[in-house]
């Protein structure tokens, strides 16, 4: 069978508080969806991994009743597999239990297979099977500082997993705890907070226990990072061994997104809002906010987007894609969805009225066939 | 030998091959917590859904004895006689 050229086929999935929708476009405008997968089970996380040469969508679920599980699906969500005994799971003698999973994060092309995840209690997790059996980092487990880690108001969570293209140097960002960097790996963790403001604690300047909400690296600067924080946004281009504020410019230090450029140094978009004690768009206006010269200017981008909303957007309910241009996404607790095919420029509403956004991902598929089936099998 | 029966929630069922009714021999009587062992042996899924890593029942998922769920008995070391049956319920939870 010949190869057939088909146009470049993207994903959206969106994991929101009752279950987890799919949709796929040719041209990141027009969305076609399947849904709800998992049906009143919350999706905190998901990850695509298009190494391999297949698209995996893999998802943290979490019912109420039955607990958190991991499931993947290597067609587009046409089937779902559930590792017998369990994806991610508490060794035994920890006496501990997973509650949720609240990252999923494929590794560096150069490392296919490779999948860290996530979880609370505040833990890290990785796979060497692309996602099908998670081992306990056991260097962050142990840390001495687990005790004092805190939760926020939705759970403790090690939410940020930042891999750089050696695989040495690994961050990981917890709320509460702040940011812990391994050098080796992964195997030892020491916090990397100085610089970022903790104002809710009795010294504001601790060296751990900050309420980082997401921290993401730099497209091509190696060593630096960018962090929304609980009110603060910051870079470090040391690595994080200091963090200074880039909030300058912004509408609002406050919000819960950070996202990076996959190719570009120095770009980076938020999602701000309000203040701590009002977690709204300011002025109920929504808009993303653009760097590209690394903090130093931002520009407020809304056009698309709807003259008054009040909800907020989760931490994970923002994506890039890996495109040119990237396709910027993200959805609001209200169940409302947008999608930019221009780096934000523009946005267009893809769903509306879904559940609690949680989650946002998306990628381009990069396997055709998967899509021709999936779309055989719709239109039946 | 006598049988105890346990008593799937249609949502639960799929996990365990279709089937609503699973069974386990007792002779005399056996805790709640070897129930589950042995009616889960072979669904592992389903026992995961059931109870965490700890061992620990799920928050939202109740289990009665003649009428009685476990948490105001002995919990899952609550006794079953053979030829009693045992239910799983999913409690009211989420919004």
């Amino acid at each position: 069978m010949g190869f057939m050229a088909t146009p470049e086929t993207y994903l959206l999935a969106i994991g929101t508080k009752k279950g987890l929708w799919l949709a796929t476009s040719q041209d990141r405008r027009q969305w076609s969806f399947s849904g709800p997968h998992f049906l009143m089970s919350e999706i905190p996380s998901i990850g695509i991994d298009t190494r391999d040469g297949r698209t995996r969508i893999m998802v943290g679920v979490r019912s109420e009743h039955w607990g958190p599980t991991v499931a993947h699906s290597d067609d587009l969500g046409a089937t779902w597999t559930e590792p017998e005994q369990g994806a991610i799971k508490f060794p035994e003698g920890t006496d501990a239990a997973v509650e949720r999973i609240w990252q999923i994060h494929p590794d560096a092309e150069s490392r296919p297979g490779v999948v860290w995840a996530g979880a609370e209690p505040i833990s890290v997790w990785k796979s060497t099977d692309g996602g099908q059996h998670f081992e306990l980092n056991r260097g962050l487990w142990d840390h001495p500082h687990r005790s004092e880690w805190g939760a926020g108001y939705g759970g403790a969570a090690a939410h940020s997993i930042v891999v750089n293209p050696s695989g040495d140097n690994v961050h990981v960002a917890m709320s509460t705890g702040g940011v812990y960097r391994s050098l080796d790996g992964g195997t030892s963790w020491e916090p990397r907070n100085r610089g970022i403001s903790a104002y809710f604690m009795p010294d504001p300047n601790p060296e751990f226990g900050q309420c980082v909400h997401k921290i993401a690296a730099d497209a091509a600067v190696e060593g630096r990072l960018y962090a929304q924080n609980h009110h603060g946004v910051y870079r470090t281009d040391d690595n994080a061994e200091s963090w200074q504020s880039i909030a300058e410019g912004l509408p609002a230090d406050f919000g819960f997104v950070m996202l990076t450029h996959p190719r570009r140094a120095g770009t980076a978009w938020v999602v701000p809002l309000k203040a701590d004690g009002e977690r709204i768009p300011p002025e109920g206006k929504l808009a993303v906010h653009r760097t590209d010269d690394a903090g130093g200017t931002w520009k407020r981008l809304d056009a698309g987007l709807p003259q008054s909303e009040f909800n907020a957007v989760l931490r994970d309910a923002a994506a890039v894609d890996a495109a040119e241009p990237v396709g910027v996404y993200f959805g609001t607790r209200g169940g409302a969805v947008y999608a930019s095919a221009d780096e934000g420029e523009t946005f267009a509403e893809v769903a509306s009225h879904l559940p609690d956004v949680l989650c946002v991902r998306a990628a381009v598929v990069v396997d055709a066939a998967v899509v021709a089936d999936a779309a055989v099998a719709s239109s039946a | 030998m006598a049988e105890i029966s346990v008593v799937l929630p249609s949502v639960l069922q799929p996990l365990a091959g279709g089937q609503s009714l699973l069974t386990a021999p007792a002779d005399g009587t056996v805790t709640v917590g070897w129930l589950l062992d042995a009616v889960t042996g072979d669904y592992p899924v389903l026992a995961r859904r059931l109870r965490d890593e700890t061992g620990a029942l799920r928050r939202y998922v109740n289990i009665y004895v003649n009428g009685d769920e476990v948490r105001r008995l002995q919990g899952l070391d609550t006794e079953v006689a053979g030829g009693q049956e045992v239910l799983i319920i999913q409690s009211v939870a989420g919004g």
